[in-house]
Protein backbone atom coordinates (compact mmCIF):
# COMPACT_ATOMS: atom_id res chain seq x y z
CA UNK A 1 0.00 0.00 0.00
CA UNK A 2 1.54 3.25 -0.93
CA UNK A 3 1.97 6.32 1.45
CA UNK A 4 -0.31 9.39 1.25
CA UNK A 5 0.08 12.83 2.08
CA UNK A 6 -1.58 15.79 2.96
CA UNK A 7 -3.64 17.03 0.03
CA UNK A 8 -5.34 20.73 0.30
CA UNK A 9 -7.35 22.75 -2.69
CA UNK A 10 -7.33 26.11 -1.72
CA UNK A 11 -10.17 29.15 -3.61
CA UNK A 12 -10.24 32.21 -2.22
CA UNK A 13 -13.59 32.16 -0.27
CA UNK A 14 -12.66 28.76 1.43
CA UNK A 15 -10.53 26.09 2.20
CA UNK A 16 -12.34 23.92 -0.59
CA UNK A 17 -10.96 20.16 0.60
CA UNK A 18 -8.42 19.18 3.23
CA UNK A 19 -7.51 15.69 2.72
CA UNK A 20 -5.15 13.08 2.75
CA UNK A 21 -4.55 11.67 -0.69
CA UNK A 22 -3.01 8.90 -2.22
CA UNK A 23 -2.73 10.57 -5.69
CA UNK A 24 -3.78 13.74 -7.24
CA UNK A 25 -3.75 13.94 -11.24
CA UNK A 26 -2.96 18.00 -11.69
CA UNK A 27 -3.38 20.27 -14.67
CA UNK A 28 -0.10 22.01 -15.06
CA UNK A 29 0.68 24.59 -18.10
CA UNK A 30 3.48 22.61 -19.07
CA UNK A 31 1.20 19.59 -19.14
CA UNK A 32 -0.52 17.10 -16.99
CA UNK A 33 1.32 15.59 -13.96
CA UNK A 34 0.36 13.43 -10.98
CA UNK A 35 1.72 13.77 -7.10
CA UNK A 36 2.01 10.77 -5.24
CA UNK A 37 3.79 10.92 -1.69
CA UNK A 38 7.29 12.12 -1.42
CA UNK A 39 6.83 14.29 -4.61
CA UNK A 40 10.08 16.25 -5.05
CA UNK A 41 9.19 19.77 -4.43
CA UNK A 42 7.76 21.68 -7.16
CA UNK A 43 6.00 24.90 -7.99
CA UNK A 44 3.67 24.85 -10.87
CA UNK A 45 1.34 27.11 -12.55
CA UNK A 46 -2.06 25.35 -13.45
CA UNK A 47 -4.67 25.91 -16.37
CA UNK A 48 -8.03 24.87 -16.39
CA UNK A 49 -8.40 21.50 -16.50
CA UNK A 50 -9.78 18.46 -14.62
CA UNK A 51 -8.18 17.80 -10.94
CA UNK A 52 -8.48 14.25 -9.60
CA UNK A 53 -7.65 13.46 -6.31
CA UNK A 54 -7.48 9.59 -5.17
CA UNK A 55 -8.59 10.17 -1.45
CA UNK A 56 -6.90 7.77 1.16
CA UNK A 57 -10.43 6.10 1.20
CA UNK A 58 -10.12 4.80 -1.93
CA UNK A 59 -13.08 7.52 -3.41
CA UNK A 60 -12.54 9.51 -6.19
CA UNK A 61 -12.78 13.16 -6.57
CA UNK A 62 -12.99 15.31 -9.98
CA UNK A 63 -13.24 18.79 -9.79
CA UNK A 64 -12.84 21.44 -12.48
CA UNK A 65 -10.04 24.39 -11.75
CA UNK A 66 -10.00 27.79 -13.25
CA UNK A 67 -6.11 28.69 -13.66
CA UNK A 68 -4.01 28.58 -10.32
CA UNK A 69 -1.05 27.75 -8.99
CA UNK A 70 0.31 24.20 -7.36
CA UNK A 71 2.71 24.00 -4.79
CA UNK A 72 4.47 20.59 -3.95
CA UNK A 73 6.49 20.90 -0.60
CA UNK A 74 7.05 18.06 1.53
CA UNK A 75 4.16 18.91 3.82
CA UNK A 76 2.15 17.89 0.65
CA UNK A 77 0.23 19.64 -2.22
CA UNK A 78 -1.35 22.46 -2.04
CA UNK A 79 -3.33 24.04 -4.65
CA UNK A 80 -4.45 27.79 -5.10
CA UNK A 81 -7.08 28.45 -7.83
CA UNK A 82 -9.54 31.53 -8.41
CA UNK A 83 -12.71 28.68 -8.89
CA UNK A 84 -13.73 25.28 -8.42
CA UNK A 85 -16.38 23.72 -9.21
CA UNK A 86 -17.18 19.81 -8.41
CA UNK A 87 -17.64 17.90 -11.66
CA UNK A 88 -20.86 16.65 -9.80
CA UNK A 89 -22.85 19.53 -9.87
CA UNK A 90 -20.89 21.06 -12.93
CA UNK A 91 -22.65 23.32 -15.08
CA UNK A 92 -21.61 22.72 -18.98
CA UNK A 93 -23.14 26.06 -19.65
CA UNK A 94 -21.28 27.64 -17.96
CA UNK A 95 -17.99 26.61 -19.27
CA UNK A 96 -19.76 27.17 -22.38
CA UNK A 97 -20.72 30.69 -21.86
CA UNK A 98 -17.01 31.03 -20.83
CA UNK A 99 -15.74 29.81 -23.99
CA UNK A 100 -17.73 32.29 -26.05
CA UNK A 101 -16.62 34.92 -23.83
CA UNK A 102 -12.90 34.15 -24.38
CA UNK A 103 -13.57 33.84 -28.06
CA UNK A 104 -15.29 37.50 -28.24
CA UNK A 105 -12.09 38.82 -26.37
CA UNK A 106 -10.00 37.24 -28.85
CA UNK A 107 -11.89 39.11 -31.50
CA UNK A 108 -12.14 42.26 -29.48
CA UNK A 109 -7.91 42.41 -28.15
CA UNK A 110 -6.90 45.83 -29.61
CA UNK A 111 -3.05 45.09 -29.07
CA UNK A 112 -1.59 41.87 -30.44
CA UNK A 113 -0.23 41.02 -26.57
CA UNK A 114 -3.69 41.15 -25.00
CA UNK A 115 -4.76 38.88 -28.40
CA UNK A 116 -2.29 36.74 -27.54
CA UNK A 117 -3.67 36.01 -23.64
CA UNK A 118 -7.24 35.99 -24.43
CA UNK A 119 -6.12 32.76 -27.06
CA UNK A 120 -4.35 31.22 -24.60
CA UNK A 121 -6.88 31.13 -22.16
CA UNK A 122 -9.90 30.13 -24.76
CA UNK A 123 -7.12 27.44 -25.97
CA UNK A 124 -7.12 26.19 -22.22
CA UNK A 125 -11.03 26.80 -21.65
CA UNK A 126 -11.22 24.27 -24.84
CA UNK A 127 -8.55 21.78 -23.47
CA UNK A 128 -10.77 21.44 -20.43
CA UNK A 129 -13.74 20.97 -22.43
CA UNK A 130 -12.19 18.06 -24.25
CA UNK A 131 -11.07 17.03 -20.45
CA UNK A 132 -14.25 16.78 -19.34
CA UNK A 133 -16.16 14.90 -22.30
CA UNK A 134 -13.27 12.89 -22.04
CA UNK A 135 -13.55 11.55 -18.80
CA UNK A 136 -17.70 11.17 -18.82
CA UNK B 1 -41.83 73.10 31.46
CA UNK B 2 -43.22 70.97 28.90
CA UNK B 3 -47.07 69.47 28.99
CA UNK B 4 -48.26 66.38 29.94
CA UNK B 5 -48.93 65.41 26.07
CA UNK B 6 -44.97 66.57 24.90
CA UNK B 7 -43.65 63.89 27.17
CA UNK B 8 -46.01 60.83 26.24
CA UNK B 9 -45.40 61.59 22.85
CA UNK B 10 -41.34 62.37 23.22
CA UNK B 11 -41.32 58.82 25.36
CA UNK B 12 -43.23 57.24 22.21
CA UNK B 13 -41.00 58.39 20.19
CA UNK B 14 -37.38 57.50 22.05
CA UNK B 15 -39.36 54.13 22.24
CA UNK B 16 -39.87 53.62 18.44
CA UNK B 17 -36.27 55.12 17.72
CA UNK B 18 -35.23 52.25 20.53
CA UNK B 19 -37.21 49.30 18.05
CA UNK B 20 -35.08 50.40 15.05
CA UNK B 21 -31.81 50.65 16.89
CA UNK B 22 -32.66 47.16 18.50
CA UNK B 23 -33.53 45.55 15.50
CA UNK B 24 -30.15 46.95 13.59
CA UNK B 25 -28.28 45.64 16.58
CA UNK B 26 -29.74 41.92 15.55
CA UNK B 27 -29.51 42.38 11.83
CA UNK B 28 -25.55 43.36 12.42
CA UNK B 29 -24.64 40.50 14.69
CA UNK B 30 -26.36 37.86 12.60
CA UNK B 31 -24.75 39.74 9.32
CA UNK B 32 -21.92 39.57 11.44
CA UNK B 33 -21.29 36.36 11.80
CA UNK B 34 -21.10 35.39 8.32
CA UNK B 35 -18.82 38.02 7.65
CA UNK B 36 -16.96 36.72 10.30
CA UNK B 37 -16.88 33.18 8.65
CA UNK B 38 -16.42 34.56 5.55
CA UNK B 39 -13.15 36.31 6.48
CA UNK B 40 -12.02 33.58 8.64
CA UNK B 41 -12.45 31.13 5.08
CA UNK B 42 -10.75 32.87 3.17
CA UNK B 43 -7.24 33.07 5.24
CA UNK B 44 -6.17 30.09 4.46
CA UNK B 45 -5.61 31.01 0.39
CA UNK B 46 -3.87 34.46 1.19
CA UNK B 47 -1.80 32.53 4.01
CA UNK B 48 -0.92 30.22 1.28
CA UNK B 49 -0.05 32.65 -1.35
CA UNK B 50 1.99 34.31 0.77
CA UNK B 51 4.40 30.94 1.48
CA UNK B 52 4.45 30.58 -2.24
CA UNK B 53 5.52 34.02 -2.80
CA UNK B 54 8.23 34.17 -0.43
CA UNK B 55 9.45 30.83 -1.55
CA UNK B 56 10.03 31.84 -4.76
CA UNK B 57 11.02 36.09 -3.38
CA UNK B 58 13.84 33.77 -2.03
CA UNK B 59 14.94 32.00 -4.92
CA UNK B 60 14.79 35.16 -7.31
CA UNK B 61 16.86 37.14 -4.34
CA UNK B 62 19.41 38.78 -5.57
CA UNK B 63 19.31 38.26 -9.23
CA UNK B 64 18.29 40.95 -12.23
CA UNK B 65 15.18 41.99 -13.76
CA UNK B 66 12.72 41.31 -10.75
CA UNK B 67 9.14 42.60 -11.03
CA UNK B 68 8.37 46.17 -10.76
CA UNK B 69 5.51 45.11 -8.23
CA UNK B 70 8.23 44.06 -5.48
CA UNK B 71 11.05 46.53 -6.47
CA UNK B 72 9.01 49.43 -6.69
CA UNK B 73 9.92 51.71 -10.20
CA UNK B 74 12.90 53.21 -8.26
CA UNK B 75 10.47 56.59 -7.54
CA UNK B 76 8.08 57.48 -4.86
CA UNK B 77 6.79 61.12 -6.29
CA UNK B 78 3.12 59.78 -6.71
CA UNK B 79 1.34 57.82 -4.13
CA UNK B 80 -1.68 56.31 -4.72
CA UNK B 81 -4.37 55.64 -1.29
CA UNK B 82 -7.19 52.67 -1.66
CA UNK B 83 -9.45 54.04 1.25
CA UNK B 84 -12.27 50.77 1.78
CA UNK B 85 -14.99 51.82 3.33
CA UNK B 86 -18.35 50.52 3.89
CA UNK B 87 -21.42 51.64 2.31
CA UNK B 88 -23.46 52.53 4.85
CA UNK B 89 -23.41 54.59 7.86
CA UNK B 90 -24.84 54.01 11.76
CA UNK B 91 -21.80 51.82 12.79
CA UNK B 92 -19.91 53.94 15.08
CA UNK B 93 -16.54 55.50 14.32
CA UNK B 94 -16.08 52.72 11.58
CA UNK B 95 -15.61 54.73 8.12
CA UNK B 96 -14.41 57.60 9.96
CA UNK B 97 -11.44 56.22 11.55
CA UNK B 98 -10.48 54.86 8.03
CA UNK B 99 -10.76 58.33 6.78
CA UNK B 100 -9.10 59.76 9.45
CA UNK B 101 -6.21 57.80 8.88
CA UNK B 102 -5.69 57.86 4.85
CA UNK B 103 -6.68 61.93 5.71
CA UNK B 104 -3.95 62.20 7.93
CA UNK B 105 -0.93 59.82 5.75
CA UNK B 106 -2.39 62.15 3.06
CA UNK B 107 -1.81 65.28 4.33
CA UNK B 108 1.75 64.40 5.74
CA UNK B 109 2.94 63.20 2.08
CA UNK B 110 1.46 66.67 0.85
CA UNK B 111 3.39 68.28 3.28
CA UNK B 112 6.48 66.50 1.64
CA UNK B 113 5.71 67.74 -1.64
CA UNK B 114 4.44 64.27 -2.68
CA UNK B 115 1.53 64.02 -5.23
CA UNK B 116 -1.25 61.94 -3.66
CA UNK B 117 -4.14 60.09 -5.77
CA UNK B 118 -7.16 58.78 -3.97
CA UNK B 119 -8.79 55.25 -5.09
CA UNK B 120 -11.80 55.85 -3.00
CA UNK B 121 -13.71 52.28 -2.84
CA UNK B 122 -17.07 52.15 -0.97
CA UNK B 123 -19.43 55.49 -0.74
CA UNK B 124 -19.11 56.84 2.92
CA UNK B 125 -15.08 57.47 2.05
CA UNK B 126 -16.02 59.50 -0.59
CA UNK B 127 -18.33 61.43 1.93
CA UNK B 128 -15.95 61.77 4.40
CA UNK B 129 -12.81 62.93 2.15
CA UNK B 130 -14.82 64.56 -0.60
CA UNK B 131 -14.57 67.98 1.30
CA UNK B 132 -10.52 67.97 0.91
CA UNK B 133 -9.60 65.96 -1.64
CA UNK B 134 -12.16 65.60 -4.60
CA UNK B 135 -9.64 66.92 -6.93
CA UNK B 136 -7.16 64.14 -5.98
CA UNK B 137 -9.58 61.45 -6.14
CA UNK B 138 -9.17 59.42 -9.33
CA UNK B 139 -11.24 56.67 -8.85
CA UNK B 140 -14.27 55.47 -7.25
CA UNK B 141 -15.85 51.65 -6.74
CA UNK B 142 -18.72 51.07 -4.90
CA UNK B 143 -20.23 47.77 -3.96
CA UNK B 144 -23.48 49.13 -3.00
CA UNK B 145 -25.10 46.26 -5.17
CA UNK B 146 -22.89 43.25 -3.77
CA UNK B 147 -24.49 41.64 -1.29
CA UNK B 148 -22.24 39.00 -0.50
CA UNK B 149 -17.93 40.25 -1.40
CA UNK B 150 -16.54 37.93 -3.86
CA UNK B 151 -13.41 37.18 -5.38
CA UNK B 152 -14.81 38.80 -8.50
CA UNK B 153 -15.30 42.09 -6.79
CA UNK B 154 -11.32 42.18 -5.61
CA UNK B 155 -10.40 41.44 -9.00
CA UNK B 156 -11.94 44.57 -10.57
CA UNK B 157 -10.29 46.74 -7.95
CA UNK B 158 -7.18 44.09 -8.57
CA UNK B 159 -6.87 44.97 -12.03
CA UNK B 160 -7.61 48.94 -11.89
CA UNK B 161 -4.61 49.38 -9.30
CA UNK B 162 -2.10 47.44 -12.21
CA UNK B 163 -3.73 48.92 -14.88
CA UNK B 164 -3.19 52.49 -13.34
CA UNK B 165 0.73 51.23 -11.93
CA UNK B 166 1.43 49.37 -15.75
CA UNK B 167 0.36 53.62 -17.15
CA UNK B 168 3.03 55.00 -14.64
CA UNK B 169 0.02 56.64 -12.58
CA UNK B 170 1.69 56.17 -9.42
CA UNK B 171 4.76 54.75 -7.70
CA UNK B 172 3.68 53.51 -4.22
CA UNK B 173 0.03 52.45 -3.67
CA UNK B 174 -1.01 51.85 0.13
CA UNK B 175 -3.82 50.11 0.90
CA UNK B 176 -6.26 51.29 3.97
CA UNK B 177 -9.19 49.86 5.86
CA UNK B 178 -9.92 48.65 9.05
CA UNK B 179 -9.00 44.97 10.54
CA UNK B 180 -11.21 42.73 12.45
CA UNK B 181 -9.79 42.37 16.02
CA UNK B 182 -13.10 41.43 17.91
CA UNK B 183 -16.69 42.92 18.29
CA UNK B 184 -15.34 46.00 20.24
CA UNK B 185 -11.90 46.44 18.79
CA UNK B 186 -11.32 47.30 14.95
CA UNK B 187 -8.24 48.94 14.16
CA UNK B 188 -7.61 50.82 11.29
CA UNK B 189 -4.98 49.01 9.03
CA UNK B 190 -2.61 50.83 6.50
CA UNK B 191 -0.83 48.48 3.87
CA UNK B 192 1.47 48.99 1.82
CA UNK B 193 0.59 47.25 -1.51
CA UNK B 194 3.42 48.25 -4.56
CA UNK B 195 6.13 47.58 -3.97
CA UNK B 196 5.15 45.00 -2.10
CA UNK B 197 7.07 44.72 1.47
CA UNK B 198 8.95 41.87 1.57
CA UNK B 199 7.76 38.58 3.28
CA UNK B 200 8.41 38.11 7.22
CA UNK B 201 11.43 35.74 6.53
CA UNK B 202 11.42 34.44 10.07
CA UNK B 203 8.89 32.27 10.12
CA UNK B 204 9.94 30.93 6.90
CA UNK B 205 10.97 27.24 7.57
CA UNK B 206 10.96 25.88 4.05
CA UNK B 207 13.75 28.48 2.80
CA UNK B 208 16.50 26.02 2.21
CA UNK B 209 14.21 23.19 0.61
CA UNK B 210 15.22 23.10 -3.06
CA UNK B 211 12.25 23.93 -5.66
CA UNK B 212 11.96 23.23 -9.03
CA UNK B 213 9.44 26.00 -11.20
CA UNK B 214 7.42 24.80 -13.94
CA UNK B 215 7.38 26.96 -15.78
CA UNK B 216 9.91 29.05 -14.51
CA UNK B 217 10.32 31.76 -11.52
CA UNK B 218 9.88 34.89 -13.71
CA UNK B 219 6.85 33.63 -15.22
CA UNK B 220 5.44 32.51 -12.18
CA UNK B 221 6.14 35.46 -10.10
CA UNK B 222 4.89 37.75 -13.19
CA UNK B 223 1.20 35.83 -12.72
CA UNK B 224 1.76 35.54 -8.93
CA UNK B 225 2.43 39.00 -8.19
CA UNK B 226 -0.86 41.14 -9.46
CA UNK B 227 -3.00 37.92 -8.46
CA UNK B 228 -1.47 38.70 -4.59
CA UNK B 229 -2.50 42.45 -5.28
CA UNK B 230 -6.54 40.96 -5.63
CA UNK B 231 -5.97 38.53 -2.92
CA UNK B 232 -4.83 41.74 -0.70
CA UNK B 233 -7.83 43.94 -1.86
CA UNK B 234 -9.93 40.47 -1.25
CA UNK B 235 -8.76 39.92 1.99
CA UNK B 236 -9.16 43.41 2.96
CA UNK B 237 -12.46 43.82 2.25
CA UNK B 238 -13.64 40.59 4.26
CA UNK B 239 -12.07 42.46 7.44
CA UNK B 240 -13.54 45.18 6.50
CA UNK B 241 -17.40 43.81 6.25
CA UNK B 242 -16.41 41.76 9.21
CA UNK B 243 -15.42 44.82 11.79
CA UNK B 244 -18.36 47.24 9.86
CA UNK B 245 -20.64 44.95 11.38
CA UNK B 246 -19.51 44.60 14.35
CA UNK B 247 -18.81 48.26 15.00
CA UNK B 248 -22.42 48.70 13.63
CA UNK B 249 -23.30 45.64 16.32
CA UNK B 250 -21.32 48.14 19.37
CA UNK B 251 -23.43 51.40 18.04
CA UNK B 252 -26.49 50.05 17.92
CA UNK B 253 -26.29 48.21 21.35
CA UNK B 254 -24.66 51.79 23.18
CA UNK B 255 -28.02 53.62 21.23
CA UNK B 256 -30.41 50.93 22.46
CA UNK B 257 -29.12 51.54 26.08
CA UNK B 258 -28.83 55.17 25.91
CA UNK B 259 -32.21 55.46 24.61
CA UNK B 260 -33.51 52.92 27.75
CA UNK B 261 -31.65 55.39 29.40
CA UNK B 262 -33.98 58.30 28.11
CA UNK B 263 -37.14 56.58 28.45
CA UNK B 264 -36.68 55.58 32.36
CA UNK B 265 -35.81 59.46 32.74
CA UNK B 266 -38.72 60.52 30.58
CA UNK B 267 -41.25 58.19 32.37
CA UNK B 268 -40.25 59.75 35.53
CA UNK B 269 -40.82 63.18 35.07
CA UNK B 270 -43.90 62.48 32.75
CA UNK B 271 -45.17 60.43 36.44
CA UNK B 272 -43.96 63.28 38.61
CA UNK B 273 -45.67 65.89 36.68
CA UNK B 274 -49.22 63.82 36.38
CA UNK B 275 -48.67 63.41 40.38
CA UNK B 276 -48.64 67.17 40.49
CA UNK B 277 -51.27 67.82 38.17
CA UNK B 278 -53.35 66.08 40.39
CA UNK B 279 -52.63 66.94 43.61
CA UNK B 280 -53.02 70.36 42.36
CA UNK B 281 -56.66 69.23 40.64
CA UNK B 282 -57.16 68.14 45.07
CA UNK B 283 -56.28 71.21 46.60
CA UNK B 284 -58.48 73.67 44.02
CA UNK B 285 -61.63 71.27 45.13
CA UNK B 286 -61.26 71.29 48.18
CA UNK B 287 -60.16 75.05 48.46
CA UNK B 288 -63.15 75.45 46.65
CA UNK B 289 -65.29 73.21 49.47
CA UNK B 290 -63.72 75.36 51.96
CA UNK B 291 -65.06 78.79 50.68
CA UNK B 292 -68.68 77.85 50.20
Amino acid sequence: MAESFAFELVSPEKLVLSEQAMQVVVPGTEGYFTVMANHAPVIAMIKPGVVEVMLESGDLRRLLVRSGFADVSPNGLTLLTEQVSDLVDFDAEELEQQIINAREDVHDAKTDEKRAKAQLLLGQLEDAKAAISQSN
Amino acid sequence: MPSLKDLKNRISSVKATQKITKAMQMVAAAKLRRAQMAAEEARPYSQRMAKVLSNISNAMEGREGVSPLIAGNGSDQVHLLVVATAERGLCGGFNSSIAKMAREKARQLQSEGKEVKLFMVGKKGVDALRMEFSNAMVEKIDFREVKHIEFTNAETVGARILEMFENGEFDVCTLFYSEFKNIMTQIPTAQQLIPALSPDKSDNNTADIFYEYEPDEEEILGELLPRNISVQVFRALLENGASEQGARMAAMDNATRNAGEMIDSLTLSYNRQRQAQITKELIEIISGAEAL
